[in-house]
């Protein structure tokens, strides 16, 4: 059951240390910058580099009061795809909602795995992208972009002045700026 | 005027509860942090000591080696006259128990932000209220929070509540819930705050060579009496004295607390009492019953020590039945909240249909459909001995 209606829900499904945590903390101040009510937080499990990780996000135009977990996301989001047969990461995604994966693998494979998923799938070579954009393998600016382009949660100008405000001090404006061109790859990919 | 000014300077920003709170501690700019970590509480102390690092307080952050010196170090700092805070959870606060008392007893206006979390054995770092109920006798006020916003606001108020009463102040918030939640709170200015809090004068201090008094005396059966007869008289003045505070609050925030939030209970039938982050998704769970013609409601404690069993008696002597949640089990007895509106019923002589539900121990889920649960169990009138256990394995 969705806990609020008017309330777009998110779980990204990613290994610690893959920036999913990053991700979703930039997505929901993107959304708040355009007035938007949001709220960000882990699944606290036992956090160790390479641990499986839940990260929410609710984004919505009214108040958000619950604290429950998120349990029927509208969207889905995979950064490592060795999460796809423990992870249940399609549950509850239904027609009409999305479930965007990372991974080198091909359409057919992933709908193998998947078995009987009926919501809409989106596949992107995210690591590949940053490999080539930011020389690092790190998916997650490229799964912002891609985010972006599928549910235009918010609008990609926001993103990318949200990632400038919160990254630039910290790693500097050459790597800013190779994270950028990341996010409009992810946004622009097929 | 000033408060115009004031309004039109409120910032909104998004931040975990755990940073909400260290940007408050950054405002109020306390003179002694004695700190030692334990989870939930990092985020607190993660951001507090950074802006230490960066030169944005001029706090002395002392590292201990464990629960019980910080505490003892709080003591002996807010002895000598400074502004003094620290932060915990859990097994930290369980450690620090012998010298709470004493922090308390001597009158010490420390002021400790805890991220509530479950007691070991099991071994468990999740939510509940099981390490700040251990600690509900030991003479420090305690007040819960909801969300970041609370978090912020009560952690100034808070510090003020301390300074005035020369009482302890716990402030509470879920751990991870709201301690690791980013969520969107409005801040003050800073002038607004430092101006709110005010220039810390301790009554009586260590360093005051001048005025010399007695620390930590021997107190024998002549006298002892008297100081908890003290002790409990002004942990219970408190409440005005939060009530008092809270007002002024508000003009600076436009924010209004009471000692508790009323949540649709004005006509309500059917009540349940719980606090902490589980009343947002609880005010949710009404709203939605409310659209159904159901008449239901939410009583959210804040201030659970000292605890105003007369006003909450006031409120809900009308109503046909009350639930009350609790986050914590008191072994061999009822769960410690139930037990508090026991005592309120019975001193103020309400009369209604009374259950006891225990929720979320260990971080377990809890989801508005268990809250609705409570709420069609009030209102098909059921009665049942004892207390039932939400969404866990032994129903």
């Amino acid at each position: 059951m969705k806990s609020e209606k008017d309330t777009f829900e998110i779980i990204f499904h990613a290994r610690a240390g893959q920036g999913a945590k990053s991700a979703a903390e930039i997505l929901a101040q993107a959304a708040m910058n355009e007035g938007k009510h949001i709220q960000a937080f882990p699944y606290f499990g036992p956090e160790r580099s390479g641990a499986p990780t839940k990260t929410y996000v609710r984004i919505s135009s009214r108040e958000i009061r619950t604290h429950e977990p998120i349990v029927d996301p509208d969207l889905s989001v995979v950064l490592d795809d060795t999460l796809l047969e423990s992870a249940d990461v399609a549950k509850n995604i239904t027609r009409n909602e999305n479930l965007i994966i990372n991974t080198k693998k091909d359409k057919e494979e992933i709908v193998k795995i998947l078995d009987g998923f009926e919501g809409n799938l989106k596949i992107i070579d995210a690591t590949d992208i940053a490999m080539k954009a930011v020389g690092m393998p790190v998916p997650n600016s490229v799964i912002l972009g891609k985010i972006v382009q599928v549910v235009g949660i918010v609008k990609l100008d926001s993103l990318k002045e949200e990632f400038r405000k919160i990254f630039e001090g910290k790693i500097g404006k050459e790597m800013t700026e190779k994270n950028i061109l990341a996010i409009e790859r992810g946004y622009d990919s097929l | 005027m000033s408060n115009r000014t004031n309004m039109t300077n409120r910032k909104k920003i998004a931040l975990t509860g755990g940073m909400a709170a260290a940007e408050a501690l950054r405002q109020i700019n306390p003179d002694v942090a004695p700190v030692y970590p334990i989870t939930p509480q990092t985020p607190i102390i993660e951001g507090f000591a950074k802006f230490e690092a960066d030169g944005k307080v001029d706090t002395e952050i002392i590292t201990v080696e464990s629960e019980h010196s910080a505490m003892s170090a709080a003591i002996g700092a807010s002895s000598a006259g400074a502004r003094t805070i620290t932060a915990t959870s859990s097994q930290g606060l369980a450690l620090m128990n012998e010298v709470l008392y004493i922090a308390s007893g001597s009158r010490l206006p420390i002021l400790m932000l805890i991220s509530a979390r479950a007691l070991g054995a099991p071994i468990n770092i999740h939510g509940d209220h099981s390490d700040v109920m251990g600690a509900r006798d030991t003479g420090w006020i305690q007040i819960f929070s909801e969300n970041a916003q609370e978090v912020y606001d009560n952690t100034i108020i808070g510090m003020k509540l301390a300074e005035k009463t020369e009482v302890p102040v716990m402030v509470i918030m879920d751990g991870f819930t709201t301690s690791h939640s980013v969520e969107i709170l409005e801040t003050l200015p800073d002038e607004a705050v430092k101006k709110f809090v005010g220039k810390f004068e301790p009554s009586r201090s260590l360093l005051d060579i001048e005025n010399p008094v007695t620390f930590g005396p021997v107190s024998l059966p002549d006298s002892y009496f008297e100081f908890k007869i003290e002790q409990d008289k002004a942990i219970k003045k408190a409440e005005d004295e939060y009530l008092k505070i809270a007002k002024d609050f508000a003009e600076i925030s436009n924010r209004h607390y009471d000692i508790f939030e009323k949540y649709q209970t004005e006509d309500a039938e059917h009540i349940i009492v719980l606090m902490g982050s589980t009343a947002g998704t609880a005010k949710n769970v009404v709203d939605k019953l409310r659209e159904q013609g159901q008449k239901v409601g939410l009583l959210k404690i804040k201030l659970f020590r000292p605890f105003p069993h007369k006003e909450i008696a006031e409120v809900l002597k009308k109503t046909k039945s009350v639930a009350v949640m609790d986050r914590s089990i008191s072994f061999g007895t009822n769960p410690p909240l139930y037990s508090e509106i026991m005592n309120s019923f019975f001193m103020f002589n309400v009369q209604c249909l009374m259950s006891s539900y225990v929720y979320a121990l260990g971080g377990r889920d809890i989801f508005a459909s268990d809250i609705e649960s409570v709420f069609e169990d009030m209102i098909k009138g059921e009665k049942f001995e004892g207390t039932r256990y939400l969404n866990s394995k032994d129903n």
